[in-house]
């Protein structure tokens, strides 16, 4: 059943699109991610324009964040406190982010600032879970017991300290507010939660215990994309709220049958099957980069 | 000093008049609904004459279809530090969004070149690009990759021998509107051809509209982008805790 879109102004066979969302949406199911890194790519691959692309992806993300935070409030794993923090410094972020956008929309270049933030981010972060999940594996095959860090690093030593109750922290502000700008920018960029830089920096950089980080980055997340949402549509006017509707429903009803299978599943295959999912995306978009493309010309504004 | 003037255009204008296009089209409106996936058009006529058929040329017949005409920016990509990038960029005027040109023969056959300049016939013509020579020294390639990923889209089209004519006086041709069509008034042009040189033209508009809920959608965003950019929120909001409850319920 084709659909036309009124806003990306094409026309995209529905069942397309509720099938990608679902595909997304069991990945994210079973890995706790937004799944935003995997549906932007996919998006321009079905031929919706990257700028609508990006901006309907963060309004599909607000839906599945929103599903999964109520289930973690109802378990009390969300540090509201620290999550206002991260919100506000989110907010400042993300409103750099969608500046930083359309200055580089009007010079051209907005496609190259994507990939290659696709390409870094993705190809760090794979490569990092590859290995820290392969060393996981090695360790539990010896038997041997996993260390326990938990050192005071320079985090420590910065002014304007609060304490974080639920995440049993009392730590500066500014490293919250850091990470949140940080992911607000990549949020309002690539068109992405951010939860796959969220979730370790949470855990490595602010030393946040690992049973809070999810409920707090998802609400965090909601209030992020949330405003990169209106920022879109207010200067860009792209996001389609009918390519959204079809996404999410997709994606929540294959949230639900991911989390199954997520459950049937050891933590380290699942994040060794990420990374590697990961790193497939990176090397795909990298080799776009790389290899001489068959079109050269593109074009933009109009019909386009 | 008048009347004399008159006289003349009256003596000149006759010959020229002498064949006249009597057009129509299978629809005049194109609303683009939710399940849009295309439209055809098909446009038809009759040639009337109030002079006997010359017997020396033989009648041809130019329909052209175009859409809004709007501002293109052409990027081309090049090597830099290893990887793609766009270098150059050139600004053409206006390029139209659609464009179609159906004739009964090859176009270089029918029109001359002249004539294709004086009514902007063939779509190099069709396209107004004339700031962008000054952008760079190779804005005849810019143009030329216009065309040619517009034309792999389906949007430009040139369909040579499309226009059928019998007894050389009934023509018809139908037009393809593809599936990613911008909204606007699609101006619809018929000329009568003999010996390459114009004898007629015939002008006509297409309104294709966005209707019902897509024209809702789409005028919300760009009239009221504050409201629709939070009722996408509350959609997404509802959604999400729709999802969740039904989830529970059905563990429940």
């Amino acid at each position: 059943m084709q659909i036309y879109l009124p806003i990306a102004e094409v026309s995209v066979n529905a069942f397309v699109l509720l099938g990608l969302g679902g595909l997304v949406g069991i990945l994210s199911g079973m890995f706790g991610v937004g799944g935003g890194f995997l549906m932007t790519p996919l998006l321009f691959f079905v031929g919706i324009p990257p700028a609508v692309a990006v901006a309907t992806q963060a309004n599909q993300i607000v839906a599945s964040s929103y599903s999964g935070l109520l289930a973690h409030v109802r378990r009390k794993t969300v540090d509201f406190r620290m999550g206002t923090v991260l919100m506000i410094g989110g907010l400042i972020g993300a409103g750099l982010g969608v500046l930083l956008f359309n200055a580089l929309k009007q010079m051209g270049q907005v496609d190259l600032l994507v990939k290659l933030c696709y390409v870094l981010f993705l190809g760090v972060i794979g490569a990092l879970m590859l290995v820290e999940s392969l060393r996981a594996i090695r360790r539990t095959r010896r038997g041997g017991t996993v260390p326990r860090r938990r050192q005071r690093s320079w985090v420590h030593a910065l002014p304007f300290k609060m304490k974080f109750r639920t995440s049993g922290l009392y730590i500066s502000v500014l490293p919250p507010l850091v990470v949140g700008a940080a992911v607000g920018v990549l949020a309002a960029v690539m068109g992405v939660g951010g939860g796959f830089i969220m979730l370790p920096a949470m855990i490595y950089i602010l030393g946040m215990p690992t049973k809070v980080v999810v409920g707090t980055s998802l609400f965090q997340i909601i209030f992020v994309t949330g405003f990169t949402t209106l920022l879109h549509a207010m200067t860009n006017y792209t996001v389609d709220m009918a390519l959204a509707l079809l996404l999410l429903i997709g994606g929540v009803v294959g949230a639900q049958v991911g989390t199954r299978i997520g459950m049937r599943m050891k933590a380290e295959q699942l994040r060794i099957l990420l990374s590697l999912m990961v790193l497939v995306v990176c090397g795909k978009i990298a080799l776009e980069l790389l290899i001489k493309p068959a079109e050269l010309y593109s074009l933009a504004g109009g019909a386009n | 000093m008048l009347w004399r003037a008159v006289v003349i255009c009256l003596l000149t204008a006759l010959p020229l008049r002498a064949e006249q296009v009597v057009a129509g089209l299978s629809q005049t409106r194109v609303s683009i609904t939710t399940n849009f996936a295309g439209s055809e058009i098909l446009i038809f006529g009759a040639v009337k004459r109030d002079a006997p058929l010359p017997a020396d040329t033989s009648l041809n017949v130019v329909v052209t279809v175009a859409g809004p005409l709007a501002p293109v920016t052409v990027r081309r990509k090049g090597k830099r530090f290893g990887i793609w990038i766009n270098t150059d960029a050139v600004e053409i005027d206006a390029a139209p969004s659609f464009y179609a040109v159906a004739t009964t023969a090859p176009l270089t056959e029918v029109l001359s070149d002249t004539e294709d300049l004086r009514h902007k016939v063939s779509i190099p013509r069709a396209i107004r690009a004339i700031g962008a020579a000054e952008q760079s020294p190779e804005a005849a390639r810019f143009t030329e990759a216009l065309i040619r990923i517009r034309q792999e889209k389906g949007l430009y089209q040139v369909l040579p021998g499309a226009v059928e004519l019998s007894e050389q006086t009934l023509f018809r041709t139908s037009i393809a509107l593809p599936a990613n069509l911008t909204e606007g008034d699609y101006t619809t042009r018929i000329f009568l051809t003999r010996a390459g040189a114009v004898v007629d033209a015939y002008e006509t508009h297409i309104g294709v509209r966005k209707v019902g809920l897509e024209r809702w959608i789409y005028s919300l965003a760009h009239e009221q982008p504050l409201i629709y950019g939070i009722l996408s929120l509350v959609l997404a909001i509802a959604a999400g805790w729709g999802a969740s409850a039904v989830f529970r319920l059905m563990r429940g």
